[in-house]
């Protein structure tokens, strides 16, 4: 089932045209990165897919609702979770905004929302601070306690704008840990300028810069975790292989080998190979000697 | 003191002293938690210009006062939720023209003149018993907005596009939250005057965030702290024959810097 369909999207902010002809398919269970540059597009479309913007050309199908329509399916995770922390606020009521207006008691909060907000907490390991004031927290600590506010509500679809950028590698880890195991049963949409480590828990890529270049990576894990510097690759030579659609200059660093437990089909070989076709052209990118 | 409260107009004073603290504690929390203390500013000086008619045209001042601020506040409000980043010039813009508006209406009044200064520091001498009842029911109407609509305002305060997101109206309770300031700054002029009750709004909320971890008793410790300053500082303009709307103020300063001494020793 494809819970999320978008097909020939075009945006524009009063003139400037900051998507253009965007057509990207995301299944269930999928985990999509989308990466590409400052300024690209990237929180733009995620705000299409939520319905604070509002688009004029193409269509956008949520779980094959229109976005206003499917709010209640979707968990989003903000970016700059840091603003505000001075804010007198205890966790627990943080996790409490992410229910969806319905039944509610005349005053404060119903036990079954204390209830599932607990749960929440309890999915991302947060149980124990549920009484602390959010300002207290560290940023990874606060990045937990956002995805639990998002899960509140019992969504299909998670998604999260740059939810590791203020975070140490550490936090960064155990952030990306939490989501695949929040994978096993939701689809998750992650942007991200953290490339190297989203390219390892992602199955999906979407390179969007104006235009959106699209790949399936989920046969590719394998190669990252092979390849040296702890999966950490060279950006640029990442966002070009998976950006341009005339990429033939990039180059690989640290010696790859083909991972047999895997069904990969790709061929990594030593430094300095390059991609001699288009990734585009195949529909998922290719590394050759 | 305490004999001074035989007196009826002391006991108007006290009464409209403790209902305006603590609506000022309540909606001051609102204020600073949403970032609009310059915002509450803007609106408690061109609530200058309602009086200013309400004198030319002969109607009761608080009325003038009151529609001009909740004016001024719906018109910041449809301001700022459209045009968010050029929200300072506005605010100074209305700030500045509400204050020359009630300034010519006044002058523009035939024979005797009120005293610009009553308003400007306020006049807690002279609550009249309307006074008192504008003001209970004002403090009512917003324990009742606080309390029954408490997470909504919550969730705009703390992270207003999720609260859209979630499907609060956000438009809606930031306009409510504005109009309920306009209304508090009415009624907190005639005790403190509409220069100094940006004091009276933040002053309090300041010591009281420090020692919360929710909005909720922020808001109530926030009112309760802004009553012991009235209160204090009604005590200080009674003994040493001082205005007393500046006593408030200076005693709610003082206990501050005090507070900040005294948590500074403590936290190192």
């Amino acid at each position: 089932m494809n819970v999320l369909e978008i097909k020939n999207l075009s945006f524009a902010y009063e003139k400037q045209m900051v998507l253009e002809d965007i057509t990207l398919t995301v299944e269930e269970k999928d985990f999509l990165a989308i990466i590409g540059p400052n300024g690209g597009g990237k929180s733009t479309l995620l705000k299409l897919i939520l319905g604070i913007n509002v688009y004029k050309k193409g269509s956008i199908k949520v779980l094959g609702k229109a976005p206003k329509n499917s709010l209640t399916q979707i968990g989003y995770v903000p970016q700059n979770t840091n603003v505000n922390t001075d804010f007198p606020i205890k966790v627990i009521e943080v996790v409490m905004m992410g229910h969806v207006e319905g039944k509610r008691p005349l005053f404060g909060y119903g036990k079954h929302e204390v209830l599932c907000a607990m749960g929440a907490l309890e999915q991302v390991g947060m149980a124990n601070f549920a009484q602390t004031k959010i300002g207290s927290l560290s940023g990874g600590q606060r990045q937990r306690v956002m995805i639990a506010r998002a899960l509140c509500a019992h969504p299909q679809i998670l998604i999260l704008d740059e939810p590791t950028s203020s975070i140490d590698i550490t936090g960064q880890r155990e952030i990306y840990e939490l989501l695949k195991q929040l994978n096993t049963y939701i689809t998750v949409i992650v942007v991200s300028h953290d490339i190297s480590v989203i390219l390892e828990y992602a199955n999906k890529a979407a390179h969007v810069n104006k235009n959106l270049s699209y790949h399936d990576i989920s046969d590719r894990q394998s190669t990252f975790h092979t390849h040296g510097n702890d999966g950490h690759f060279c950006e640029i030579e990442l966002l070009q292989m998976l950006g341009s659609d005339s990429c033939n200059s990039c180059t690989s660093t640290g010696s790859a080998t083909n991972d047999t437990s895997n069904t990969s089909t790709s061929s990594v070989t030593d430094s300095n190979s390059s991609v001699s076709e288009p990734a585009e052209a195949k529909q998922q990118w290719r590394l050759k000697p | 003191m305490i004999e001074a409260l035989q007196f009826e107009f002391m006991q108007h004073a006290l009464l409209a002293g403790l209902l305006v603290s603590f609506a000022a504690g309540i909606i001051g929390s609102l204020i600073v938690v949403n970032r609009m203390v310059f915002l509450a500013g803007g609106i408690a000086h061109t609530s200058y210009g309602g009086i200013g008619l309400a004198v030319y045209f002969g109607l009761p001042i608080f009325l003038g006062a009151s529609l001009f601020a909740v004016g001024a506040a719906l018109l910041i409000a449809a301001l700022t939720l459209k045009k968010r980043h050029r929200m300072d010039t506005f605010i100074g813009l209305i700030w500045a023209v509400g204050m020359a508006i009630g300034v010519i209406f006044v002058d523009l009044t035939p024979g005797y003149n009120v005293d610009l200064m009553s308003y400007l520091f306020g006049s807690i001498l002279a609550v009249s018993t309307e006074d008192l009842y504008f003001m209970a029911a004002l403090l009512a109407l917003i324990l009742v907005v606080v309390t029954l609509r408490y997470r909504d305002i919550l969730a705009v305060s703390y992270d207003s596009e999720y609260a859209g997101l979630r499907g609060v109206n956000v438009r809606f309770f930031y306009t409510l939250i504005l109009i309920l300031s306009a209304l508090t700054v009415v009624i907190a002029i005639k005790v403190v005057g509409l220069i100094l009750v940006i004091a009276m709004l933040t002053i309090p909320v300041y010591i009281a965030e420090k020692l919360s971890n929710s909005l909720f008793s922020m808001m109530f410790l926030s009112g309760a702290v802004a009553t012991l300053f009235t209160l204090v500082g009604l005590w200080m303009s009674y003994t040493y024959d001082l205005t007393s709307g500046a006593s408030i103020i200076i005693v709610s300063a003082l206990s501050l810097g005090l507070f900040l001494l005294l948590n500074k020793k403590v936290s190192s």
